[in-house]
């Protein structure tokens, strides 16, 4: 449901333009400016949903701080670094693709972007092979395994599973997003002139990444 | 008076012929106005619904034992009551219904920013809505875990928790998309000349409002998230079996859904400060100690949480910080109740309908403001949380506050959105049925909450059967006022005789453009020069 309201979000933003030519005769409303206020506003409310997170993680670090720092040696800190690397990279294309299309080199921008979206999927791809091992050593919500554990690491293993995962749904939708700009780079209605979708699935695309910044050394980095 | 429109070209907005034809001409229409109306016509039937299952609940209430019904339906029928009331009606009344309609005009534009954004709000407004209700006729049953979904027991209930809390979930998407277009909309949409201290003091309250959807919505967006999850698979983090700590969840809930109050409260106040300049005829005293006042009750609401938590378990340094913030906020009430009444001072009072419901609301509204001091307050608190008296209180405020306005605004924006005009002497019929009978029920419910009655219980002592009973009957009063209400404004909607474009002599821009308004609003955008009540101020209208 959220991947389609948010999809639904940057599309009405861009479609707004069409919607004013329809209801309105005359009046032609583009407003460019709007838009991206609108998206920051947005991301907004992107960030305090994972800071109902954040607070829960920092309520239950300090409650169970041994049992954390055992949990989470758990997890493997190269596929962990190797992520942040290619999601750092993918926002790096993701940026390079809207001055590509600034400058007019639509070939070029089109590229960048297969290139961020081609390093969303090998993120989401590390993702899998990463949670799949832990579901084989039994480390899943409501496992026997994990129930025989100290209550600290259930809960770490539950915030670990709820805030990567929600970061992963998000991935997800972010790819999708950068389809649509693809698709529409390639039909023209996104171009040189007119690229605010493109700009605010970019701004989208960095949030997505910056928080991944934050739930690295959170669940990875701290022992 | 403006006659921005040629009579031959006029089309309304409910006559406009857009690409869709028949009930999709509404239901895919990105205009404000019909948005707005359609919200409208969805809280109408929400507030009856919702309404009908609060007078069931008070005849059950008729008799100690069983009068109609079992503990377990009463349970959800007083759940159903509060999620419907709540999210379904409350929540996006007012911003959403005549925020929607007049936001844009009284700021002189021709739409929202985000048109197609509007109508999915809309959307999701109604699948809400549904899935809300559906809850009632799935296996598992109606939910009856209170609106407030308190776990653990939302965890361990086998009702429909899970579809009625996806359901608060896309309601709150809803509204944090509705509040990031009214955000935007009145930074970028104002009318040539308006600045932010030229605005209405309507758009002010929109304004604080659409802020503290999209600051706090989150927020219960994933706490709710986290319930469903906890349901799936048991990740432990609001379970006491597997660690987790439930306090934590009340926090989350009413970091939320206390600036939801306010998200509930604000745009009554707005409409209070149009209303009342209209029927007295003068400018608003305080114009911007209102605007200051709506921006810091959005502000402080933010800090004062946890008073819903006094007894939960939370260390003395808390509770008596979150009571001295919630002291604060009554300090920008006060200053809007004492402008408000300091407008009237020697106005020139034409008391019509809309501003009978005003000075209602300022009665209402002050009994649970100064009720609310006595639950602010620490040590009263803990004698009567959880009673009537906090069920009371919380109607005064809301039902007294909110519902009030909303009848308020329909009487007062009626000829505008429509186009014509209800029998005045049958509105105020109602008033008064409606007065009596809110004061008949509620102000029992003080009393029985300070002798200790509990809320949410199916039963009650002996000694509390003669107050109970006098409750009740002020329901039914109160139900007969709103049926009166409502089949005279449809009556009037029907039959009514056509209303002039400025029935009340009104001086916000929606009074200069036609009743109905044109799909355009303004053929031309009006340049503003002076503040929204300026005109009083000159003597220019009587």
């Amino acid at each position: 449901m959220s991947s389609n309201a948010e999809l639904e979000l940057t599309q009405n933003e861009m479609q707004e333009v069409e919607a004013s030519h329809h209801e309105h005769t005359e009046h032609v409303h583009r407003d460019d400016f709007a838009s991206k206020m609108g998206m920051w506003l947005f991301l907004l409310t992107e960030l305090l949903l994972f800071g109902g997170l954040f607070i829960l993680y920092m309520a239950y670090r300090f409650q169970y701080s041994h049992d954390f720092h055992i949990a989470a040696k758990e997890l493997n800190v190269g596929v962990g670094t190797l992520n942040t690397i290619i999601l750092l990279t993918s926002s790096l294309s993701m940026a390079l693709s809207i001055i590509a299309l600034q400058k007019g080199k639509k070939n070029l921008s089109i590229n960048l972007l297969w290139s961020t979206v081609g390093l969303a999927g090998f993120f989401m791809v590390n993702k899998f092979f990463e949670w799949s091992a832990k579901f084989a050593h039994g480390l899943y919500p409501g496992s026997a395994h994990l129930l025989e554990k100290e209550k600290g690491e259930i809960i770490f293993y539950g915030m670990y599973f709820t805030m990567t995962g929600l970061h992963g749904l998000h991935v997800l939708i972010g790819m999708a997003l950068i389809l649509v700009v693809i698709y529409r780079i390639k039909s023209g209605t996104i171009n040189a002139d007119k690229y605010i979708v493109m700009e605010n699935s970019g701004l989208y695309w960095h949030l997505v990444d910056l928080i991944w910044i934050f739930l690295f050394p959170l669940f990875y980095l701290i022992h | 008076m403006n006659k921005s429109a040629d009579a031959s070209n006029y089309v309304s907005y409910l006559d406009y012929k857009g690409k869709h034809t028949g009930i999709w001409a509404w239901l895919l229409s990105t205009d404000h106005k019909r948005i707005g109306l359609m919200y409208l016509m969805g809280i109408i039937v929400f507030f009856t619904a919702g309404m009908t299952l609060g007078a069931l609940l008070k005849t059950e209430m008729l008799t100690a034992g069983r009068t109609i019904m079992d503990p377990q339906t009463y349970n959800a029928v007083f759940t159903l009551h509060g999620i419907i009331m709540i999210f379904l009606v409350i929540i996006p009344g007012i911003p959403a219904a005549f925020g929607n309609f007049f936001l844009p005009i009284m700021i002189g534009a021709k739409d929202v920013s985000f048109p197609r954004l509007n109508l999915l709000s809309f959307w999701l407004y109604i699948i809400g809505g549904v899935l809300a209700l559906s809850s009632l006729f799935l296996q598992g049953g109606p939910i009856d875990v209170g609106w407030s979904f308190y776990v653990p027991y939302a965890i361990r209930t086998n009702s429909n928790v899970s579809l009625a809390l996806f359901a608060a979930f896309i309601l709150g998407f809803s509204s944090i998309l509705t509040g990031l277009n009214f955000v935007t909309t009145v930074h970028r949409l104002r009318a040539p000349g308006m600045t932010f201290f030229k605005m209405p003091l309507f758009i002010w309250a929109l304004y604080s409002t659409a802020w503290i959807q999209v600051i706090a919505t989150p927020v219960v967006g994933i706490t709710i998230v986290l319930v469903i999850l906890e349901r799936m698979f048991g990740i432990g983090i609001f379970d006491p079996a597997l660690g987790g700590d439930p306090i934590l969840f009340q926090h989350l809930f009413w970091i939320y859904s206390h600036p939801a109050v306010y998200i509930m409260i604000l745009p009554a106040m707005g409409v209070v400060s149009e209303i009342i300049p209209t029927f007295t005829k003068r400018e608003i005293f305080g114009y911007k100690a209102i605007a200051y006042s709506s921006l810091s009750i959005a502000f402080i609401g933010y800090f004062v949480w946890a008073h819903h938590m006094f007894t939960s378990g939370m260390s003395d340094i808390a509770r008596a910080v979150f009571s001295l913030f919630t002291f604060l906020v009554a300090i920008p009430s006060g200053v809007k109740v004492f402008n408000w009444v300091a407008t009237m001072y020697k106005g020139s009072i034409d008391a019509k309908v809309p501003f009978l419901f005003v000075a209602m609301f300022i009665v209402l509204f002050s009994i649970g403001g100064l009720t609310g001091l006595v639950l602010g307050n620490l040590a009263t608190d803990i004698h009567v949380h959880g009673t009537y008296f906090v069920v009371a209180h919380f109607h005064y405020v809301m039902f007294g506050g909110t519902v009030m306005i909303l009848f308020a605004a329909l009487h007062y924006w009626f000829p505008k959105m429509f186009g014509k005009m209800y029998n005045e002497k049958i509105a105020k019929f109602a008033l008064v049925f409606i007065f009596i009978g809110f004061n008949t029920m509620y102000f029992t419910m003080f009393i029985l909450g300070y002798q200790g009655m509990p809320r949410r219980y199916w039963d009650y002592l002996p000694e509390f059967h003669n107050l109970q009973f006098i409750s009740a009957i002020g329901a039914f009063i109160m139900v007969t006022g709103f049926l009166i209400l409502i089949f005279n404004l449809l009556h009037g909607l029907l039959k009514g005789p056509k209303a002039e474009q400025n029935p009340w002599g009104g001086v916000t821009l929606e009074w200069t453009v036609p009743s109905p308004p044109t799909i355009e609003n303004f053929d031309e955008i009006p340049v503003i020069e002076h503040g929204p009540y300026h005109i009083y101020k000159e003597g220019q209208i009587k």
